[in-house]
């Protein structure tokens, strides 16, 4: 009573703080590592492959001069403002790294907060010991730590190249890591739905690369506004290792400092479980026709998103195709690597390819995730009522199915349009290009359904086989990895399209193998116990 | 008469937990069937059987005279379920779940679905992470009672409703019953299970271990006798099914199994009795017979281990 006595009219916001962080890190430790990890390997074995590229300062003066002349290419991954490894990696590796950062740290953050409100179990925390800002404050800390730790490794891991540029890198990427963080705690006020939260906030991730991407290719030294406007173009602007410019980290610290702002005056205007945009009411009389018009139904959302982010990268990577090209025909290393990732002879058709193969790895991601609808309905308990119906699980499966394998092929086309609308001509081999990556795509699919089927509990072991192949297919080529790694994936079996040669016999037998390895999980699904 | 369910040897682990250890179940057509037993005793494992969601190990069972997990299509076509914890689309409303429920069965009567969802005070045009718990189950029960079927099969339906919505709801399995339907029915609420079922059948470690009508098993249980005397009780403690004897004095406390009353009043009346109080077994004891006897058991061999 005297505690209370003591300080009246005290309610404690941050109560139980602590002990809810340290239930987030918990939670988190085996997802966040992986992401840390994968991150600072990403910037950390840049040196040793840029020592191998461009070994000569000539070599890198060159590089330099093709830069300021090439707005394609400066709009993938920004200018170059230094001639060292130091600046050369900071330079390939920064945005993507403060991106992956980015990612990481929304997902932690939707997860401690909206995620844990939508499951209701929210509610029972709240009643306990615990603060009205504990939450969102633990959630923050969470990816405060997630961030430093990888901050610490990049600039532990880089201070061979100097410490003070491993250091700006390092806060770059951390600091674009928690602008994101706290833009997914706004956002986190917004909606009442997890899912839809973290959409949205990758959704400000991807204008932010856009923007980037836009203001790159008007300007050769990321001064233009719309650079400016992205906080992905203030990590570029920090300049590590060639003269940092520490006044950025302002922007980036004035962002964290604002938009935790803005998150804690949101989540004071609510109550616990509610949001700022309501849910409507829906009709009273249902038309779902069956379990395929209620897989349709729960994915067309999705399946939209991603038909319009494959239509327009497709379009925009289509407009850099000429100039690409120009800047990797000076460069023998660069050169290498674009016909090992994808192409043969022309480099536009060189770049056409890569840029096909990039989609098609991340057209694996969008199947998988398709595929584990299944998964997610299952585990939700919410599959059962369904099966308790009259439908077989096969048709079950089938509807998800359907939309996972046919929406595939549906993003791939439109990426293939969209390419070669922005290309402008070869509008039949450009398509060829994009659908040549089904079967690859398929494959990791099938293995989806398979573990879906055979292993229920293994089933989101499917992220990390879609992670490996993405990681072989963006990485590999770069890092000089052996042929036998590369094979792994099924994705560098494929005929590089456009420019290559059409061969059948990869194609027919990755399809074969996508075919089998869905009858192989079909047959499982129907042979096991509904988990529950 | 025609049997609904019949399940018997039925055997189901998970790991090394037995769910189901040999259980049997009869539920005749057109009876109301109480499926009852502690939290773990394996119940809703065994309708998950039933419902061909989870495969038995061995065993045997057949619904609507077909097998539930070969012929699993055809047998839900003339089933509706209502899980205890019912779990929705967030981004569906209720009246879109109740029709996607109704046509994933034998299909959906229009006039009852109105009917029901006016009596259930539902509002069906909320999205599904809107609803509560309760309205939860609601949505769940209108689609079953207004699914043209001839099996319900209800586990711990009525979970999160009001005394209300609980009224409405006997009444809904009192009209599904006369219309002929077949119901089973798992439920903690006794009063609920006094009120609706016909017969009950009682699981516990996934066994049967009682089935029959109320009446039946009333008469398996004891009878709890005070009396007054006017002299020492005699003989009470030879006689068969007698337990928990306290004599103090004249006062007599004693529990007698409901089929050896006679042979305890004779004993008693022999002695002259002052006053008598005769308290039949209520439901409750019924129950917590059958649950307890896990704890009854341990108790005993404690004791016998004491010694």
């Amino acid at each position: 009573m005297t505690a209370f006595a003591a300080r009246p009219g005290s309610s404690r916001p941050l109560a139980g703080t602590g002990t809810l962080l340290r239930f987030a890190l918990r939670r988190d430790r085996l997802m966040v590592p992986v992401w840390i990890a994968v991150d600072a390997l990403m910037v950390l074995s840049m040196p040793g492959a840029l020592e191998g590229l461009y070994g000569s300062p000539a070599e890198r003066a060159d590089l330099i001069r093709q830069m300021e002349t090439n707005s394609s290419l400066r709009a993938m991954v920004g200018p170059v403002f230094g001639d060292s490894i130091g600046a050369l990696t900071a330079w390939r590796t920064g945005v993507y790294a403060g991106a992956l950062a980015a990612v990481m740290s929304l997902l932690v953050v939707v997860r401690h907060t909206r995620d844990e409100e939508e499951s209701g179990r929210q509610e029972l925390v709240a009643s306990g010991m615990v603060g009205r800002r504990a939450s969102l404050t633990a959630a923050l800390l969470a990816a405060a730590v997630a961030n430093a730790v990888l901050a610490l490794l990049v600039t532990a891991g880089l201070a061979g190249q100097g410490v003070t540029g491993a250091l700006a890198l390092g806060l770059g990427i951390a600091g674009t890591g928690m602008v994101f963080a706290t833009m997914a705690a706004i956002v986190a006020q917004l909606t009442e739905s997890a899912r839809l939260a973290r959409g949205l906030t990758a959704a400000v991730l991807g204008a932010a690369f856009v923007l980037r991407a836009a203001g790159d290719s008007a300007t050769d030294d990321g001064s233009s506004p719309l650079t400016w406007l992205s906080p992905l173009g203030w990590l570029e602007n920090l300049r590590p290792y060639a003269d940092e410019r520490w006044w950025v980290l302002t922007p980036l610290a004035g962002a964290v400092a604002v938009q935790s702002a803005v998150a804690y005056a949101l989540a004071g205007h609510r109550d616990i479980g509610m949001s700022f945009l309501p849910t409507r009411p829906g009709p009273a009389t249902g038309r779902l026709r069956g379990a395929g018009a209620l897989a349709w139904r729960l994915q067309r959302g999705g399946v939209l998103g991603w038909s319009a982010g494959f239509l327009l990268a497709g379009a925009v990577y289509g407009g850099m195709a000429e100039g690409a090209a120009d800047l990797v025909g000076a460069n023998e290393g660069a050169r290498r690597i674009v016909e090992r990732m994808g192409g043969r002879s022309g480099l536009t058709d060189a770049f056409l390819a890569s840029m096909a193969g990039m989609l098609g790895l991340v057209a694996a991601l969008y199947i998988v995730a398709s595929v584990l609808r299944l998964h997610g309905e299952e585990t939700s308990g919410r599959a059962e009522p369904v099966l308790a119906g009259a439908v077989g699980r096969l048709r079950w499966a089938a509807g998800h199915l359907v939309i996972a394998f046919g929406g595939s092929a549906l993003i791939m086309l439109l990426a293939g349009l969209g390419l070669a609308a922005g290309y402008g001509e070869q509008t039949g081999p450009v398509l060829a290009a994009c659908l040549v990556q089904l079967p690859a795509v398929w494959v990791i699919g099938g293995v989806a359904v398979l573990l879906h089927g055979v292993l229920p509990r293994a089933a989101v072991a499917a992220w990390a086989v879609a992670g490996a192949v993405l990681l072989i297919g963006w990485v590999g080529p770069a890092l000089d990895v052996p042929q036998a790694v590369l094979d792994l994936s099924p994705f560098g079996h494929l005929p590089k399209l456009p420019g290559g040669e059409m061969e059948w016999g990869p194609v027919l037998v990755l399809s074969g193998l996508a075919v089998a390895l869905v009858a192989g999980g079909l047959a499982g699904l129907r042979r096991r116990d509904l988990s529950t | 008469m025609t049997k609904a369910i019949t399940v018997s040897g039925l055997h189901k682990s998970f790991g090394r937990t037995h769910a189901l250890d040999g259980l049997a179940l009869e539920v005749a057509t057109g009876e109301v069937h109480g499926f009852l037993g502690p939290n773990g005793a394996g119940k809703s494992t065994a309708i998950r059987v039933l419902l061909g969601l989870l495969r038995a190990d061995s065993g045997a069972a057949r619904v609507l005279g077909r097998d539930p997990w070969s012929d699993a299509v055809e047998v839900h076509r003339r089933i509706a379920y209502v899980p205890g914890d019912v779990t929705l689309w967030r981004n569906l409303s209720g009246g879109e779940v109740i029709d996607l429920y109704g046509r994933l069965r034998g299909g959906l009567d229009a006039r009852r679905r109105a009917e029901l969802i006016e009596r259930f005070e539902l509002d069906p045009t909320k999205k599904g992470r809107t609803y509560s718990k309760g309205n939860r189950q609601k949505v769940a029960l209108v689609a079953a009672f207004a699914s043209d079927v001839d099996l319900l099969i209800l586990d711990e339906p009525t979970s999160g409703l009001d005394p209300l919505m609980e009224e409405v709801f006997q009444r809904c399995v009192i009209e599904e019953r006369d219309r002929g339907r077949t119901i089973l029915l798992s439920s903690h609420i006794l009063s609920e299970v006094e009120e609706l079922c016909d017969r009950v059948s009682i699981i516990r470690k996934g066994r049967t271990v009682e089935s029959g009508s109320l009446a039946d098993l009333r008469h398996l249980t004891r009878t709890s006798v005070v009396a007054e005397l006017a002299g020492p009780p005699d003989g009470l403690s030879g006689l068969p099914g007698v337990h928990d004897l306290d004599v103090r004095g004249h006062r007599v406390r004693l529990q007698v199994d409901t089929d050896r009353l006679d042979a305890v009043l004779r004993s008693l009346s022999e002695s002259g009795v002052r006053s008598l109080t005769s308290t039949p077994p209520t439901l409750e004891e019924l129950f917590l017979r059958h649950y307890q006897d896990d704890t009854a058991d341990t108790a005993e061999s404690a004791e016998a281990a004491a010694r």
